[in-house]
């Protein structure tokens, strides 16, 4: 399928209002998320690092998604497999690297928590936990807020198939339909709760469950980056004009193991993964961008050689960067910490 | 100084804020047009309209939740929890959430929301509206946790609450609503979280405790001065964090410490005053630690033999300040 077969003379990106460079810019920052990702995976195989959770096969939907939000006013609460996201909205590499590695100048949690747990206030990423889920109420929380205030921000919030069936999810969901709050909700359903598959998880269609809540529910190709552009921009629309919140239920695939603890190969065949590696939105994308004249084999070489080298640089920075020193354990409880409890 | 209901203060404190900063609001379930079941917000949707006098759906971890998300954008939230006992749908966003966002972002966000619930029993409420469930959040760092026990300490701490910078739970006592008045100044005034009050000095006896428990405590004092017993009362007000040097201070004044509430005994606060004492004066002690606190059964039921066995009451508390005094 191409994605300039429209019956529209005008290619679908700017049926959209997306320029050129804006197609490349995404493009770059899905290309960085999924190299990120590799070498995350390859780091913990060398012993590196201890922990990765991947996001590849996601980060078509999670880049598309952040393009169509405001970055530069909305809030964001992404989960775990979001990196595509984050580097979308301002985080860094060496951001990245350096919660990766732990280290004190980690921005997300100061060499705290787990990688993938992101959080920065400048980048209005809002700090998440691992019992998944939690974020949507937060998320809801943040659009009363801007209701209340009379802002125009959104906030918007993701998480798995499997993780909707939460009761955060529900209650949230219910609270903003309730009081029409500007929250956009984006189901990444990769197909799998670490080993339990979707048709285990859930009986029906996620975004189906939008009409019990009263609010606008959508299913969209989280393969197809413009597709996941359109219907969060038009999520984005219907919230600040106070017409409440939106469920999206972007369909993609975790082609990667639940993370380097996993063997998914217990629970599912080699050959269904390949099967959707073919269907990877990545590839596509690029596809998109090279039939438009954007891109060419020459720019792809010269991009992975940049990204691999602000790999290398952001990576080598973070893994000599200091950890935190042991007594910092004790700070941070509360506003008014003081050293002098230390024991 | 005016004379003020307990539930009169808390309505007071919540209206005084709201009117100083319009960031601050009240959410939860019938706290709108009903103006609560306790009748703790009435007039609040009238004063500051819909949205600051918020009804949410039925939906505990979600009032929780939603107001964590708020706070961390920079409202100041009071979400009500309509009975304590039913804030356990709430648990997860309170202890892994609310507790864990400053320290879990190193300092970058922070969640100042203020969490309110009716404890305690004496109201014929049964299993589930009557618990005092202090110590299944006690122990939580992160959170701060107050019980206040006299109208004047509900007002200063719901304020000092609203205006922290961390999430604070905020136990007040729903048979206190009614039962308890005292005096309340008119001009604005917080009580500072984390510091415990002598409600009476005395040298034969020290009785910590917080919440409605302290009637009965004052009552038996009184009963017992005129019997020759002098009784040292200490007010905890802040159970997390405990106030420490106040509550050594105390025990030291007499050497023989009661500790009461109405929380059951196992793994309650009480269990951690009394650790905090025999680790710092042990040796200083007259008489063994005594705790008089709600039985170890699951909760109180709504008979009424059943509910007045459960339940403290100044006959009990002053038998055991009598055995204490006698040791």
């Amino acid at each position: 399928m191409s994605l300039l077969s429209s019956t529209s003379q005008q290619a679908k990106h700017q049926q959209l209002g997306l320029s050129n460079e804006t197609l490349v810019a995404m493009y770059t920052h899905m290309l960085t998320a999924r190299m990120f990702d590799e070498r995350m995976m390859l780091m913990q195989r060398a012993g590196k690092i201890n922990f990765h959770v991947s996001g590849i096969g996601q980060e078509v939907a999670q880049v598309a998604a952040a393009y169509a939000l405001d970055r530069d006013n909305d809030y964001f609460l992404p989960y775990y497999r979001d990196y595509g996201f984050v580097l979308s909205v301002g985080m860094t590499l060496r951001d990245l690297f350096l919660s990766a590695f732990a280290k004190a100048e980690d921005p997300n949690s100061g060499g705290r928590q787990m990688p993938g747990h992101f959080g920065s206030k400048r980048l209005r990423i809002v700090t998440g936990s691992s019992p998944v889920t939690t974020q949507v109420p937060h998320a809801v929380g943040l659009a009363l807020a801007a209701k209340m205030k009379n802002k125009s921000f959104v906030s918007f919030v993701t998480f798995g198939e499997g993780s909707s069936n939460q009761g955060d999810f529900h209650e949230g969901s219910n609270f903003a339909a309730v009081h029409k709050l500007p929250v956009i909700l984006m189901c990444e359903n990769n197909q799998y709760a670490i080993s339990v598959p979707v048709h285990k998880q859930v009986a029906g269609k996620i975004s189906d469950r939008a009409l019990g809540y009263g609010m606008h529910g959508e299913r969209v190709d989280g393969n197809d980056a413009l597709e996941v552009y359109r219907v969060v921009k038009e999520a984005r629309e219907r919230a600040v004009k106070g017409e409440g919140p939106t469920l999206i239920e972007a369909m993609m695939y975790r082609i990667s193991p639940h993370s380097t603890s996993d063997n998914d190969l217990a629970y599912r065949t080699k050959e269904e993964v390949e099967h959707h590696r073919a269907l990877d939105g990545l590839p596509r994308f690029r596809m998109y961008i090279e039939e438009l004249g954007l891109w060419n084999d020459e720019l792809e070489r010269t991009l992975r050689e940049e990204i691999k080298k602000q790999l290398d640089e952001a990576s080598s920075y973070a893994d000599k960067a200091p950890f935190p020193t042991p007594e910092s354990v004790l700070d941070h409880v509360y506003a008014d910490t003081r050293k002098e409890e230390k024991h | 100084m005016p004379t003020m209901s307990y539930i009169d203060a808390i309505r007071t404190a919540m209206a005084e804020e709201m009117e100083r900063d319009d960031n601050v609001f009240v959410l939860g379930e019938d706290v709108g047009v009903k103006g609560g079941v306790f009748t703790t917000t009435k007039g609040l949707y009238e004063q500051f309209g819909e949205m600051r006098a918020l009804d949410t759906p039925l939906s505990e971890s979600a009032i929780a939740g939603v107001a964590i998300g708020a706070a961390m954008y920079g409202m100041r939230p009071i979400a009500e929890m309509q009975y304590s006992d039913f804030m356990f749908p709430a648990t997860n966003q309170i202890i892994s959430e609310a507790a864990k966002i400053r320290y879990r972002s190193n300092n970058d966000w922070n969640c100042p929301v203020v969490i309110r619930a009716p404890i305690g029993g004496g109201v014929f409420g049964g299993l589930y509206h009557s618990q005092c469930p202090e110590s299944v959040f006690f122990g939580t760092p992160g959170l701060k946790i107050v019980a206040p026990y006299r109208p004047y300490d509900a007002k200063g701490l719901l304020k000092a609450a609203i205006r922290d910078e961390d999430p604070v739970l905020y136990f007040e006592n729903k048979k206190s609503y009614r039962l308890i008045s005292g005096e309340v100044p008119e001009e604005d005034y917080v009580v500072e979280i984390g510091k415990a009050n002598v409600l009476r000095e005395g040298d034969d006896i020290t009785v910590i405790g917080y919440s409605l428990p302290l009637r009965f405590v004052e009552q038996a004092a009184e009963e017992l001065a005129e019997e020759g017993i002098s009784t040292h009362i200490l007010d905890l007000r802040t159970i997390q964090p405990l106030d420490k040097e106040a509550i050594l201070e105390a025990v030291r004044r007499t050497g023989k410490v009661l500790i009461v509430h109405e929380d059951n005994k196992t793994g309650g606060v009480g269990a951690e005053v009394a650790a905090i004492i025999a680790e710092e004066l042990l040796f200083e002690l007259d008489a063994p630690i005594m705790r008089l606190c709600g039985p170890d059964v699951p909760a109180m039921p709504i008979n009424p033999p059943g509910e007045k066995f459960f339940l403290l009451n100044t006959e009990k508390v002053k038998a055991a300040m009598k055995q204490l005094a006698d040791f």
